[in-house]
């Protein structure tokens, strides 16, 4: 406690005088069309964007691609989507699910601006659903589309209920050597969004 | 009691053995061969042209540097505040909250975590906090595997270098490089240097290292004080990946990576990764709250001269900073020169900024390690001044006395002729003479580094004063 009261006091003592909190006027973005902005912001962060009417769609969407035809492991946490072998809500210890194929996550909410697609804690049984797969799917609502982050946190409410969660944008990626853009870092080597509605 | 030191740890200087030399002997170390200075250049440089396209496409770009810039003094000023919310909200969650008065206290605290719980086998995310505190060394001394797994910084950690770049740790290392190190680390093929192949590799070596780890240690991009959220930021995901395997979390983090509401994040992360890399935002950005179902986080709140800085105008903006490194890919002498030529943790302009603040005469080289060109101040995203700071230093450093005496002399000369129009004229007659009797290879040497790689001008046949005299100021 010594260590905590010290840095305070001194944080105290030595505080400059600063400005009120600024607000965030005039920085939110505007999309002509949100949902063609999405699209091509999934496209740039290295994603594929799914354009389709219901989930039925999605799952059928879903089944046709290689990153599940291809899958023996497969988790999903949206009922109907995807051919699951695996339930990840039973598992206990997360490193069991170190050999999944495919996951297929639920997204609450989606930003225009950044192709992220937030996903919650609440709803998800490990966090390492989200990067531990060879692929990830992720399923998001075109009335959750946002334009851009503030509008995002706006939404979210995080103080009035505060959980754990994350922006997902595209799959595992690293440039560290010389620059070279190279998908499929640690987590999942692609990322597939399917937009409903 | 803590040092007044801050976040910019002397380290080795990269291969170098022995006490840092100062930049320009360093740097000249890293620009003697010419083809890698270049190539790192141009390395750099296509950073900072993906970051300007990046900031192209938001048209609120600068208004966002503004909140952000206001969002940070604020959070400054309320510093004490805005930790103490911080700690009561994240406590509320099931974190719990240390506090660290110097880098010593840090490496303890977090030690004992790891040793009260037996751990041995730790998996780290990038965190220049612990990189600062000398986190690595310290565990490894006390039997604990620390694996860096960004891979840039497990590349640097192979080869026992700390990182060259804040964000790009192996930015100085050519992929031949790494694929012979891979070939000797990892056992990937003689001769093979294709960046995806190398990647693979890493990803099977470090992915059997996640799943064996006991504790994962991450550093945190912002801490919320409105939730008690910790955020991180990685493209890779082995921040999350570190940590959602095993049952510990600890998130080690300098005090001034507070910001006071989850929405100020808003403006933060549309800024971070475009000023960074030029991305729209990173693959992953995590925000922990609370530990894992029957697991437990730990975040400890790092001062180390953090609070004492607070107190020093200008210098104390330099707490804005986020991180990113675009004053880095910016800089002129940083592309040049390499970040192991500053001796820092963080090197470039705010590495220059921070590395005289660990006291009197501490890094006296740095702020002089800058054309003031001012770029650097452009492009940051919570625009800190960082020229005008570099410059206040130097009238710091040279009124303290810790300018080479060459230096101080010059100046002392230079102030002293200026200060009389007659020496100044005479001062000018002479210079003339000299450049147009004396050979151009004793010119070139007595004017120092200028000359070095440069011809010195013609003289002209009069000054300026003559030429009005003669013609009475008309044209």
């Amino acid at each position: 406690m010594a260590a905590r009261d010290e840095i305070l006091a001194a944080l105290r003592r030595n505080a400059p005088s600063g400005p009120p909190h600024p607000g965030y006027a005039g920085v939110a973005a505007a999309f002509p069309d949100l949902l063609a902005q999405f699209a091509l912001s999934v496209a740039a962060v290295g994603g594929t964007l799914v354009r389709v009417p219901d989930l039925a769609a999605a799952d059928a969407a879903l089944r046709a691609l290689p990153i599940h035809a291809q899958a023996r492991r497969v988790a999903s946490l949206v009922p109907g989507v995807g051919a699951v072998t695996v339930d990840a809500t039973a598992v206990t210890d997360p490193h069991a699910l170190a050999d999944l194929d495919l996951v297929v996550l639920r997204a609450a909410l989606a930003v225009a601006e950044n192709g992220a697609c937030w996903i919650e804690g609440p709803g998800l049984p490990h966090h390492a659903l989200v990067v531990i797969p060879e692929h990830v799917a992720v399923v998001v609502d075109a009335a959750a589309v946002v334009p851009d982050l503030q509008a995002a946190y706006a939404a979210l409410d995080l103080p009035g209920r505060p959980r754990w969660g994350l922006f997902l944008a595209g799959p595992s990626k690293t440039a560290d050597i010389e620059q070279s853009l190279v998908i499929g870092a640690h987590g999942a080597r692609s990322a597939t969004v399917f937009l409903v509605g | 009691m803590s040092p007044p030191t801050v976040a910019a740890g002397a380290h080795p200087g990269g291969q170098q053995a022995g006490p840092f030399p100062g930049h320009p002997v360093a740097a000249a170390r890293f620009t003697a061969d010419v083809d890698r200075a270049h190539w790192h250049d141009q390395a750099l440089w296509f950073v900072r042209v993906k970051r300007d396209r990046a900031a192209a496409q938001l048209p609120a770009w600068e208004r966002l540097r503004e909140l952000a810039e206001g969002l940070k003094a604020h959070a400054l000023a309320n510093l004490a505040g805005y930790l103490e919310a911080f700690e009561k909200n994240a406590t509320a969650h099931g974190a719990v909250v240390h506090w660290a008065r110097d880098a010593q206290e840090h490496n303890r605290i977090v030690h004992e975590l790891l040793a009260a719980r037996g751990v041995t086998r730790l998996v780290k995310s990038k965190s220049m906090l612990t990189e600062e505190c000398g986190l690595n060394p310290y565990l490894e001394a006390r039997g604990v595997e620390v694996v860096d797994t960004d891979l840039g910084e497990r590349i640097v950690q192979f080869r026992h270098e700390p990182p060259s770049h804040i964000v790009l740790p192996a930015i100085h290392i050519k992929k031949e490089e790494i694929g012979e190190l891979f070939h000797q680390e990892l056992g990937t093929e003689k001769g093979a240097s294709d960046p995806k192949y190398l990647t693979e590799a890493a990803r099977g070596h470090l992915r059997e290292k996640f799943l064996a780890a006991q504790a994962g240690l991450t550093g945190v991009n912002f801490a919320v004080a409105d939730t008690g959220a910790v955020v991180v930021c990685t493209n890779e995901g082995n921040a999350d990946m570190g940590t959602a395997l095993p049952p510990l979390h600890i998130a080690c983090m300098g005090l001034e990576k507070i910001v006071p509401r989850a929405e100020d994040l808003g403006v933060f992360l549309r800024l971070l990764a475009r000023s960074a890399t030029g991305q729209a935002v990173t693959t992953y950005t995590t925000h922990f709250l609370g530990p894992k179902p029957g697991g437990e986080l730990h975040v400890v709140l790092v001062d180390n001269g953090r609070s004492a800085l607070l107190a020093r105008d200008p210098f104390r903006r330099a707490l804005a900073c986020i991180r990113c490194g675009a004053c880095m890919n910016t800089c002129p002498v940083f592309r040049r020169s390499g970040g192991y030529s500053y001796g820092t943790t963080v090197p470039g302009p705010i590495g220059s900024v921070l590395g005289p603040t660990q006291g009197p005469g501490a890094h006296a080289s740095l702020p002089f390690a800058s054309t003031l060109c001012g770029s650097c101040a452009d492009v940051c995203p919570v625009r800190i001044d960082l020229h005008h700071q570099l410059l206040a230093w130097r009238r710091v450093l040279v009124e303290g006395g810790y300018a080479p005496t060459g230096k101080t002399l010059a100046l002392r000369l230079t102030a002293w002729v200026f200060a009389s129009p007659w020496r100044f004229a005479l001062a000018g007659r002479l210079m003339r003479a000299a450049l147009r009797l004396l050979p151009a290879g004793l010119m070139r040497r007595l004017a120092g580094a200028w000359g070095r790689q440069r011809d010195l001008p013609a003289p002209p046949p009069e000054s300026f004063r003559d030429l009005y005299r003669r013609t009475n100021g008309r044209p």
